[in-house]
C-alpha cells in the first residue's frame, strides 16, 4: 500500500514544509466532503496534517446566507500540531463563504474563488453591497476567479444529470484542482466515490468527471495564468502502518479495545445530540464485536439502561453532550452510590443551555468534576488529540472496572469531527486487566473493600449464592443493607472519596510536554487545546524564553505530584475554551495565583493567540 | 447453594424487616408474589427485581433475590439494560402510579412499546404515600391532599388504556387482596414473552384508604368486578346473571341481566384476550355504569426486543479480531 506518485508535473513545483487550506461554501456545496477527500489523499501522501471541520448548526440553512456558510480546514506538512491559525489558501464557492472567511485569510494569501456565484441575487443574499471580484477590496490577496460552476458543467454535460445534480459535482471539480496544486493522487476519491454511489453509478462517473476535469484545467492552466502548483515535503515520522482517524472513530475503537482487554462486552446507551451522536452510530456498527447499542427514548433512560447493563456484567457506556450529561446527573450520582462500572462520555460544545451545539468548548470540566448532588467524587480524564481518543477511552474502562466507579470521559466537538494520522498499534500488544467477578458465596459481603483499591466486589444477577440487594440509599458499609446510622454515612462518604482520591497512585507522574521545571513560566492546559499550547511554547523557547508545557489527561483526581511540580515555576498560565474552570481547580487544589488565558468563541484557540499572551505576560515584544 | 429441594415462599423472603405502614397492601402483594415465585420454581440466582422510587419500590428489599433499588421513575430503563447484557435473568419491575405513570412516563411506554421481556407490577393507591399524601396522576378528579386542599382538577390516568396505547402486549389488572386470583394473573404474565403490565390496585391504609371500596367491599364487589377469561362469555354478579354485550347500532359495551329484555347468554360478549380493541374496551370500564375487568384483558404475545436484536447479532460473526477492525479502510505504510 505504497503511496503512487503523481504524474509529473511540466513546471518544476515551489517547495513548502507546510499549508493550511480552508475549504468553504454553502452548507449544500459538499464542502465537508471535499475536505475529508482531501485529508485523506493528503494523508496517503505522506504528510502530517490536522484538520478542522467547521459547520453551521442548520441542517439545511437557506442557500447562500452567511449562517448557512461550512468550512474545513486543514493543516498539512512536515510536523503539524494545530490545524492551523490563519489559512494559506481560502477557497471559496459563494460570497457568504468569502465574506465569513476573508478575515482569517493570511495577508498575500491565496484565494481561489467560483465567481459564477458572485451574482447580484448571491451578494445580496449575503449582505454585501458590491461584488467585492470588481471593487479592488480583495487587492490584499492574490485571487484567482474561475468558473468553475460553468466548467464543471460543461464537464459532466452528456452524462445525463439533471442541471441540478451536474452542479453538486463542482466540490470534486474544485478538489480536482486542490489536488493537483499540491501534487496528490486521485486514486483513494475515486474508489471513494465509486463505493459511495455503487447503487448510483452515473453520480459517481459525473463527481470522478469532475474530479479529473478539475485536476486537469490545473495542469493546463498553469502553463497560462497565476496558478502555480506547490509541492509539500512529507512527515518525519516513525515507520509503521498508518491510518486517517477522527476522535470519534478512536474513540469507539478504544472503548472495544477497552472492554476487551477487561474481557467484557460493551452495552453502549445513548440518546441523539449534537456532537456525540456519531459515536453511536460508529459503534452501532461494531455489532459483530460483541457491541450492543441501545438508543433510548432520552438521555436518563440511556445512562440507566448503561448502569443496568454493568449491574448484570457487561461494560455499560452512555453518551452526550452537556445539555445531556446534565440530565444524566441523577442517574451517575446512582452509579456512583451503588458503586457501579459505568464510562459516561461527554463531547463538549459550547454552553450554557443549547448553547452553539455545533462549536467546540471545555466548559463541562466543572460539571464533570463537581457536578452533582452529595458528595459524589468521580474520575474524570480528557482527551488532547483525536488519537488520543483511544488511549483515553482504554483508560477509562480501566479505572471503571477497576475501582467500580463511574468514568467521566471528556471530548470536545472539535475533537470528535477532527482526523489526523495515526501510526495503529498491534491489539494484541495492549495492556491488558481482565475483570475477576465475584463468585465464592463464602464470606461475600456486596460492600466489602478490596484492601488496595477499596473497590467493592461485582458481583452479577445470574451467580449462585450472591444475591444481594442494592440501591440509593445509603448502605452499610459491609453487608450493603439500608443503613441511616450517622456514623456509617460518614465512613461511606469517606471510603468513596478515598477510593477516588486513591487513584493518584495508579497513574502516571505528571511529565512536562516540553521544557524543564523550574522555568519563569508554564502553561498548564488539557483537552483539545493541546497542540496549539504547544506550538505556542515551542515557539517561544525558540525565541529564548524559559517557558514549559504541562498537559493534563487526568483532571481527576489530578497527578500526585503536579502541585509539587507546579510550585517550581515562577508563573503559571491556564488557557483553556472556558471561563476558567481548570484554573479554579487548580488554584483551590494546590492554593498557587494561577492566572487563565480564555476564549469561548466556539473556536480553538489560534497559536498566535497564545504566543502574544505569552509575550505579554513576560514583558516582551519578540 | 442450588437447592434441589423446591424452594417455599419463605425461601423467597430476605432477612430485611418489612418497613410499611401496619396495614398497607403492599403486604399482601409481597406474600402472593413470593408464594408465586416458589411455584415457578426460577431459580433464585436468576431472578431480578427493580424498583424506583416510592412505598412500592421497597419491594426488592423483601425478597431473597437479587434486587436494585434505583432512581424515580427510571427502573424501566434499567431493567432494558439489564436484559440488553444478560437475556437470561427473569426481571420483575415494581412500580407505583407516581414512579411509572409520572415521573417514569417516558420509560414506561417505551419499555412497552419495545417489548423487552419483563414483568412489570404497577402498584396503583392513587396517592404519593412515601411524599405523605399528594394526589398522583391517578387520583381521581376532586381528591383532597396536601398540594390540593380544594380537590384535584386533573383528570386521571388509566395506566392499562396507557399501556395498550403504548403497543404493550400484555396487561391485566387484579386486587391486593385477591390473594387466589393474584398468583393466575402473575403466572400469565411471567409466562408471557414480552412487557408484562400488571395493574395491582393496592389500598393505602394511611393516605387513600378505602378509594377502591367502591369496587372491592363485599357488598359491592360482584356487581362492580368482571373476572376475565379467556373464550368464556364476559358474566358477572353474584348470580353470575349480568353480562356485557354491546349495544346493537352501537360501538358501546354495557351490562345487562340474562333474561331481561329477552336478553339471552347468545348476547353476551366472548373474551378474546387478543382483541386489543376489546381490550381498550375493557381497560377504561367503571363502576357504577360498568364493572371494573380484572384479570388478563389483553395477552398478545409478539418478539421480544431482546430476541430482535440477538437475531441481528447472530447473523454476524462473533467476536472478530480488534486488529481486523483498526485496519479495515485505507492504510499506508511508512517503511523504516
Ligand atoms: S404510605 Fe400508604 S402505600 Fe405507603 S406504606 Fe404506608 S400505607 Fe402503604
Amino acid at each position: 500500500m505504497e503511496t503512487h506518485t503523481a504524474e509529473p508535473s511540466p513546471a518544476p513545483r515551489e517547495t513548502l514544509d507546510a499549508v493550511v487550506i480552508r475549504f468553504a461554501g454553502d452548507s449544500g456545496d459538499g464542502m465537508q466532503v471535499a475536505g475529508a477527500q482531501f485529508t485523506q489523499e493528503t494523508a496517503l501522501f505522506g504528510n502530517d496534517l490536522a484538520t478542522f471541520p467547521d459547520f453551521p448548526a442548520e441542517i439545511r440553512a437557506p442557500v447562500g446566507t452567511t449562517f448557512g456558510v461550512s468550512a474545513f480546514q486543514i493543516h498539512f506538512g512536515v510536523q503539524v500540531r494545530t490545524s492551523g491559525d490563519a489559512p494559506d489558501v481560502l477557497v471559496a464557492m459563494n460570497p457568504a463563504a468569502l465574506k465569513v472567511n476573508i478575515g482569517d485569510l493570511k495577508l498575500g494569501g491565496l484565494m481561489v474563488v467560483d465567481q459564477n456565484t458572485f451574482t447580484q441575487r448571491n451578494l445580496t443574499k449575503a449582505g454585501m453591497e458590491s461584488n467585492p471580484l470588481e471593487d479592488n477590496s480583495l487587492a490584499p490577496y492574490q485571487v484567482i476567479p474561475l468558473e468553475i460552476s460553468k466548467m464543471t458543467l460543461e464537464a459532466v454535460k452528456g452524462l445525463g444529470l439533471s442541471q441540478k445534480d451536474a452542479l453538486r459535482c463542482k466540490n470534486f471539480w474544485t478538489l480536482g484542482l486542490m489536488l493537483w496544486m499540491y501534487d496528490r493522487d486521485r486514486e483513494a476519491t475515486t474508489e471513494w466515490l465509486a463505493k459511495k454511489f455503487a447503487g448510483r453509478p452515473e453520480i459517481a462517473e459525473a463527481n470522478i468527471t469532475a474530479l479529473n476535469a478539475g485536476h486537469a484545467f490545473g495542469e493546463t492552466a498553469e502553463l497560462s495564468s497565476n496558478i502555480t502548483g506547490y509541492s509539500v515535503a512529507k512527515a518525519k515520522v516513525e515507520p509503521g502502518l498508518y491510518r486517517t482517524v477522527t476522535g470519534t472513530e478512536a474513540l469507539a475503537w478504544g472503548l472495544l479495545a477497552g472492554a476487551r482487554a477487561a474481557g467484557l462486552k460493551i452495552v453502549f446507551g445513548s440518546y441523539p445530540i449534537t456532537p456525540a451522536s456519531p459515536l453511536l452510530h460508529n459503534l452501532a456498527h461494531l455489532r459483530a464485536y460483541g457491541v450492543t447499542t441501545f438508543q433510548a427514548e432520552d438521555e436518563i433512560a440511556a445512562v440507566c439502561s448503561a448502569i443496568g447493563a454493568s449491574y448484570a456484567g457487561a461494560l455499560g457506556v452512555t453518551s452526550s453532550s452537556g445539555p445531556g450529561i446534565a440530565l444524566k446527573t441523577e442517574a451517575i450520582g446512582l452509579a456512583i452510590s451503588t458503586e457501579l462500572p459505568l464510562v459516561i462520555v461527554n463531547a463538549q460544545r459550547a454552553g450554557p443551555s443549547t448553547g452553539l451545539p455545533t462549536k467546540t468548548e471545555q466548559s463541562d470540566l466543572h460539571q464533570a468534576v463537581y457536578g452533582r448532588n452529595g458528595d459524589a467524587p468521580m474520575p474524570v480524564i480528557a482527551a488532547s488529540t483525536p488519537t488520543d481518543c483511544f488511549e483515553v477511552a482504554i483508560e477509562a474502562v480501566r479505572l471503571a472496572t477497576t475501582y467500580m466507579t463511574p468514568v467521566m470521559l471528556l471530548t470536545e466537538g472539535y475533537l470528535a469531527n477532527a482526523a489526523e494520522p495515526w501510526l495503529i498499534p498491534d491489539a494484541d500488544k495492549l495492556p491488558k486487566f481482565p475483570v475477576k467477578f465475584r463468585t465464592d458465596p463464602e464470606n461475600f459481603q456486596p460492600f466489602a473493600r478490596n484492601p488496595k483499591t477499596l473497590a467493592r466486589p461485582w458481583a452479577v444477577p445470574g451467580t449462585p449464592g450472591l444475591e444481594h440487594r442494592i440501591g440509593g440509599l445509603e448502605k452499610d458499609s459491609v453487608t450493603g443493607d439500608i443503613s441511616y446510622d450517622p456514623d456509617n454515612h460518614q465512613h461511606m462518604t469517606d471510603a468513596r472519596a478515598a477510593k477516588i482520591n486513591g487513584i493518584a497512585n495508579d497513574i502516571p507522574e505528571q511529565q512536562i510536554q516540553c521544557g524543564e521545571t523550574g522555568g519563569d513560566l508554564v502553561l498548564v492546559g488539557w483537552g483539545s487545546t493541546y497542540g496549539p499550547i504547544n506550538q505556542a511554547v515551542r515557539h517561544a523557547r525558540d525565541e529564548g524564553h524559559d517557558v514549559a508545557h504541562i498537559h493534563i489527561r487526568h483532571i481527576w483526581p489530578l497527578p500526585r505530584n503536579l502541585g509539587d511540580l507546579l510550585g517550581t515555576f515562577d508563573r503559571v498560565l491556564v488557557p483553556e475554551m472556558n471561563n476558567g474552570q481548570l484554573l479554579t481547580l487548580l488554584r483551590s487544589s494546590f492554593a498557587i495565583p494561577a492566572e487563565g488565558l480564555n476564549k469561548v468563541s466556539g473556536k480553538p484557540f489560534l497559536v498566535s493567540e497564545i504566543l502574544t499572551d505569552i509575550h505579554t505576560r513576560l514583558g516582551s515584544n519578540s | 447453594m442450588t437447592a434441589t429441594a423446591p424452594l417455599t415462599a419463605k425461601d423467597f423472603a430476605s432477612d430485611q424487616e418489612v418497613r410499611w405502614c401496619p396495614g398497607c397492601g403492599d403486604y399482601a402483594i409481597l406474600k402472593t408474589v413470593q408464594r408465586t415465585l416458589a411455584q415457578l420454581g426460577t431459580p433464585r440466582e436468576n431472578t431480578v427485581f427493580v424498583s424506583g422510587i416510592g412505598c412500592a419500590a421497597r419491594f426488592p428489599y423483601y425478597l431473597s433475590t437479587y434486587g436494585f433499588h434505583t432512581i424515580h421513575g427510571r427502573g424501566p430503563a434499567i431493567a432494558t439494560g439489564i436484559k440488553l447484557a444478560n437475556p437470561e435473568l427473569d426481571v420483575w419491575l415494581v412500580t407505583g402510579d407516581g414512579d411509572a405513570l409520572s415521573i417514569g412516563g417516558n420509560h414506561l411506554i417505551h419499555v412497552l412499546r419495545r417489548n423487552v421481556d419483563i414483568q412489570i407490577l404497577l402498584f396503583n393507591n392513587e396517592i404519593y404515600g412515601l411524599t405523605k399524601g399528594q394526589y398522583s396522576p391517578t387520583s381521581r378528579r376532586g381528591t383532597r391532599s396536601p398540594s390540593t386542599p380544594k380537590g384535584s382538577v386533573e383528570a386521571p390516568i388509566s395506566a392499562a388504556a396507557l399501556a395498550l396505547g403504548a403497543a404493550g402486549r400484555f396487561v391485566a389488572r387484579t386486587v391486593d387482596t385477591q390473594q387466589k386470583r393474584m398468583p393466575d394473573v402473575l403466572n400469565r404474565a411471567h409466562a408471557h414473552r414480552g412487557a408484562s403490565l400488571v395493574e395491582i390496585l393496592q389500598n393505602c391504609i394511611v393516605f387513600n384508604d378505602k378509594v377502591f371500596s367502591h369496587i372491592t367491599d363485599k357488598s359491592v364487589a360482584d356487581e362492580r368486578q368482571i373476572h376475565l377469561e379467556h373464550g368464556k362469555p364476559m358474566l358477572f354478579g353474584a348470580e353470575r346473571n349480568r353480562g356485557l354485550r354491546v349495544r346493537p347500532g352501537t360501538l358501546k359495551v354495557e351490562a345487562v341481566t340474562l333474561g331481561e329484555d329477552g336478553i339471552t347468554q347468545d348476547d353476551i360478549l366472548v373474551h378474546d384476550e387478543t382483541d386489543r380493541t376489546l381490550a381498550s374496551i375493557l381497560a377504561v370500564m367503571e363502576p357504577p355504569t360498568l364493572p371494573v375487568a380484572l384479570g388478563v384483558l389483553y395477552c398478545d404475545p409478539a418478539p421480544t426486543y431482546g430476541e430482535s436484536v440477538s437475531n441481528q447479532q447472530e447473523s454476524l460473526a462473533e467476536n472478530q479480531g480488534l486488529n481486523d477492525l483498526l485496519r479495515s479502510g485505507r492504510t499506508w505504510t511508512v517503511a523504516g
